[in-house]
């Protein structure tokens, strides 16, 4: 009796944790609100699934629980429930799959309007490029990252010199601009983690990777790293912003680009050198 | 219905070859320290196991403390906290875990349960442990080494594993781990070819494959499983220590560390990621499968009933063996590998939910119209149904890849692999202990504490892994030492943490009360006679409790499969596997 009624217990203070606690995710700042519809989807289904087998079990545990004189069933095999069982799992396994399948092949295949923009990992911060007039990036190379280029552009690349660089400051979006992120490491395993845009992705060292979003809501948002980067991890932090287009037409105009960055540095050094 | 009925003189076959004379071992070095003894090296696989695990529980409170209460201890930083974080996971997971159920629970209950002397190559099995014992030495000798033990995760991702920015990356503490690794291997590989060559070999007459307990047929898979997928690891070990030690680059790309330019070039990181979890993923279920074939015999025997569907059970074990060899890239979703893996992986990953949803159904159909014996080894064979269950539908969640791409890295992964390859089986592991303890020992385990020990324990872990779900759907990420500044995450979080950590203390002091009950029943445990739970397998018709060298007189000769409980017509409600007697044969 007492081990069934422990069972209910967990089942009920499960369910009414999941209903009553306060712990819930971050109000969505992207288009993937499909995710958090698939989300509630998996609980509803994973969680009818958790409270009839549960409760069946408590049932059994109080209604055979041994007794003198009891005598179990004898029952090796039982086809015809079996099959059933199978064929119930596989429409619920269908019901999950299907619709997350199809929503993945909307994540992985971009927009053709999207804009790219380059997210640079080092440990442990953050830097962005964004394309400058000719909506193109110019090529870069770990191998070309020095203390005047420190994201590594190729400075003989004509597409690169109107990029526009943000290094150690705040990335803006605009609303409802969709955006095809990628992303460059310049050291180890990094992921670019902004949780109130769902989407996600590693950026691995020798390789780009990617995702796409298109922001939905004004806001500020923290950005942090997902994958172990070694001590600092933790502290890999960062904030973007997503702007109504004239606050982000106000913020890109104040940024520079590379071509200027150069510049401005050899201003520097030549005025070092002067006195 | 039984559909394989034949009479009982015609299921033991004659004997086709003599039997091969045991190596006896006369001096006391021999006989308990580099024994041949199936039994005492499966006796010493569990001291080592459980002692290392014991190692990996202090690590995973000190884990807690920083978590619940971050800033309030001092030797805790970043660096010693990834260490913690990076043992606890590798050793729970290889260390005990592996070593446990496969080391420990197969050298014990193969040769006892198929009825044989003793594995087909004792001395390679001797050396198994020994090789273990040596792996283990090298772990923990890294604590002990400048710059401490490796802090790159359990999952040993390069670059960061052998750079400088990681904890042990540029020290001794990754060249250990990876040595430790490569040796535990190379022991396990002893070990696994002795367990499923004496299932396939050392059977006893009588004994077909279609009619071994389900505890073999789950170690036996998951030893094939493991002697498949652990040589992926091996190579992954030695090419990572190439990288550290010879300036290879595996896995490392051209990169810049900290402004300087590194002479790597031309690897590639997630060439690492696919073999270490080609080895990862099958290696969750070589956890698994043992639990659920014990689980299956604890449940069977302590509920007084057949185990329903036996055959569609030893199916699902083996397709779950089969599938686990094609799923491993749902661990890989977010890593960056070309995105239309992601429909492949998640189709299989999800198929594999369906033999594993027959298992859970068949164990609760079991217990329907059974006489449920509510012993200490039920119980945590219950506490196994529900966190397995929990922990299996969030499976649900992770595996369907576009539910995963909000989850991963969040704590609600760490909620879910803990409640289902940590509390699960470590029920089963439990629940295994208090059954075959008095079958070892000759005596029982002390029921009053197993049952305090149960409900501490079954209850304090539900306490800490299931809200933890709700911490990383907030979006708290896992691997930080600490909450930080983030908008996201609302102050209850923090106090959730603490209440999380106090439940893993209780949890964990609670295994004091285990360990206490282990020692003390050695001596003034209650005589448990030969075959206390009443169960048909083997092992428990031995003429000698704790089991002599050799294992039996007479080999038995097997006349039924073992789930011959409460068969209508028998003299009691259990007839041994060795049981010629009335009633249906199978």
């Amino acid at each position: 009796m007492g081990v069934a009624i422990a069972i209910v217990v967990v089942v009920v203070g499960s369910v009414l944790f999941h209903l009553f606690s306060p712990w819930w995710w971050t109000p969505i700042a992207t288009n993937w609100v499909f995710m958090d519809d698939m989300i509630s989807l998996t609980f509803w289904i994973t969680g009818v699934v958790y409270v009839a087998v549960l409760l069946f079990v408590a049932y059994c545990v109080f209604k055979f629980q041994y007794r003198e004189g009891r005598i179990a069933a004898y029952e090796p095999e039982n086809n015809k429930l079996e099959g059933w069982l199978t064929v119930l799992t596989s429409l619920g396994v269908a019901a999950l799959l299907a619709p997350g399948l199809v929503v993945w092949f909307q994540f992985v295949n971009v927009p053709e309007e999207a804009t790219e923009i380059e997210v640079v990992g080092q440990q442990w911060s953050w830097s962005y490029r964004l394309p400058g007039l000719d909506g193109k990036l110019g090529t870069a190379d770990n191998r070309l990252i020095s203390v005047d280029n420190t994201l590594g552009i190729n400075p003989d690349d004509p597409n690169g010199q109107d990029d526009i660089i943000i290094d150690g400051d705040d990335l803006h979006f605009a609303l409802g601009k969709p955006v095809k992120m990628l992303l460059r490491s310049v050291d180890v395993l990094h992921d670019y983690y902004v949780p109130e845009f769902r989407a996600k992705m590693d950026m691995v060292p020798g390789m780009i990777t990617y995702f796409w979003i298109e922001p939905t809501r004004v806001g500020t948002f923290d950005v942090l790293c997902a994958e172990l980067c070694g001590v600092g991890h933790g502290f890999m932090r960062g904030t973007v912003l997503i702007d109504s287009e004239e606050d982000y037409a106000l913020w890109l105009s104040e940024q520079i680009t590379f071509a200027q960055m150069l510049e401005q540095r050899d201003v520097k050094v030549a005025s070092a050198v002067k006195p | 219905m039984v559909d394989i009925e034949s009479k009982a003189h015609q299921t033991v076959p004659p004997a086709e070859v003599d039997e091969v004379e045991l190596y006896h071992a006369t001096s006391f070095w021999t006989k308990y320290v580099f024994s041949q003894d199936a039994k005492i090296i499966a006796i010493q696989y569990s001291c080592v196991a459980i002692g290392i695990g014991l190692v990996a529980l202090v690590l995973s409170s000190l884990i807690r403390l920083q978590l619940g209460f971050p800033d309030m201890f001092d030797f805790i930083t970043a660096e010693t906290y990834y260490q913690f974080v990076t043992m606890h996971g590798m050793i729970m997971v290889v260390y005990l875990l592996t070593a446990l159920f496969l080391g420990g629970f197969g050298n014990y209950l193969i040769p006892l349960m198929v009825g044989a002397r003793d594995m087909v190559f004792p001395y390679v099995n001797m050396l198994s442990f020994w090789i273990y014992f040596l792996a283990v030495i090298v772990l923990v000798a890294s604590f002990f080494v400048p710059g401490g033990p490796t802090g790159a995760g359990w999952t040993l991702y390069p670059p960061q594993a052998i750079l400088s920015g990681t904890p042990g990356g540029t020290g001794l503490g990754i060249i250990l781990m990876l040595l430790s690794l490569a040796l535990f291997i190379v022991g396990f590989t002893m070990g696994g070819l002795n367990y499923v060559i004496t299932v396939l070999q050392g059977r006893t007459r009588g004994m077909t494959m279609m009619r071994l307990p389900l505890t073999i047929w789950g170690i036996f898979t998951a030893t094939v499983l493991a002697l498949l997928a652990f040589p992926a690891l091996l190579v992954a070990t030695i090419m990572m220590l190439f990288d550290r030690l010879l300036g290879t680059s595996f896995f490392m790309p051209s990169l810049v560390e900290f402004g300087e330019q590194l002479s790597y070039g031309g690897g590639s990181p997630i060439l690492f990621q696919h073999l270490f979890w080609f080895f990862g993923h099958p290696e969750v279920y070589i956890v698994a499968l043992p639990a659920f074939g014990i689980v299956s015999d604890l449940i069977s025997t302590h509920a007084r009933k057949n185990i329903f569907g036996y055959r569609m059970m030893v199916w699902a074990i083996v397709g779950i063996g089969a599938l686990s060899f094609i799923v491993w890239a749902h661990h890989m979703y977010v890593s960056g590998m070309h995105p239309y893996f992601g429909f492949f992986f998640a189709t299989t990953t999800l198929i594999i939910a369906v033999p594993t949803a027959l298992k859970v159904y068949n164990w609760v159909l079991t217990l329907w119209n059974g006489n449920i014996h509510l012993t200490t080894p039920m119980l945590f064979s219950l506490g196994f149904l529900v966190t397995f269950l929990n922990g299996g539908l969030t499976g649900l969640f992770l595996g369907n890849v576009i539910v995963d791409i909000p989850l991963s890295d969040t704590m609600f992964v760490v909620a879910h692999f803990h409640m289902v390859m940590g509390v699960a089986p470590i029920m089963v592991i439990m629940g295994a202990i208090y059954h075959w303890y008095p079958k070892m020992t000759g005596r029982m385990l002390d029921e009053q504490m197993g049952k305090i020990h149960f409900w501490v324990t079954f209850v304090g872990s539900y306490l800490i892994f299931f809200p933890m779900h709700y911490v990383g759907l907030v979006g708290v990420p896992r691997r930080y030492p600490e909450l930080g500044d983030s908008a996201f995450i609302p102050e209850s979080v923090a106090t959730l943490n603490s209440f999380i950590s106090v439940a893993a203390f209780v949890v964990g002091f609670a295994q004091v009360l285990f360990i206490y009950n282990l020692i003390s029943s050695l001596r003034n445990g209650q005589l448990a006679g030969h075959n206390p739970w009443r169960a048909t397998t083997l092992e428990w018709q031995t003429p000698q409790t704790p089991p002599g060298h050799g294992n039996f007189d007479e080999l038995p000769l097997v006349y039924r499969w073992p789930y011959d409980y409460s068969v209508p017509g028998a003299p009691e409600d259990f007839l041994a596997q060795n049981d010629p007697g009335q009633g249906p044969v199978k």
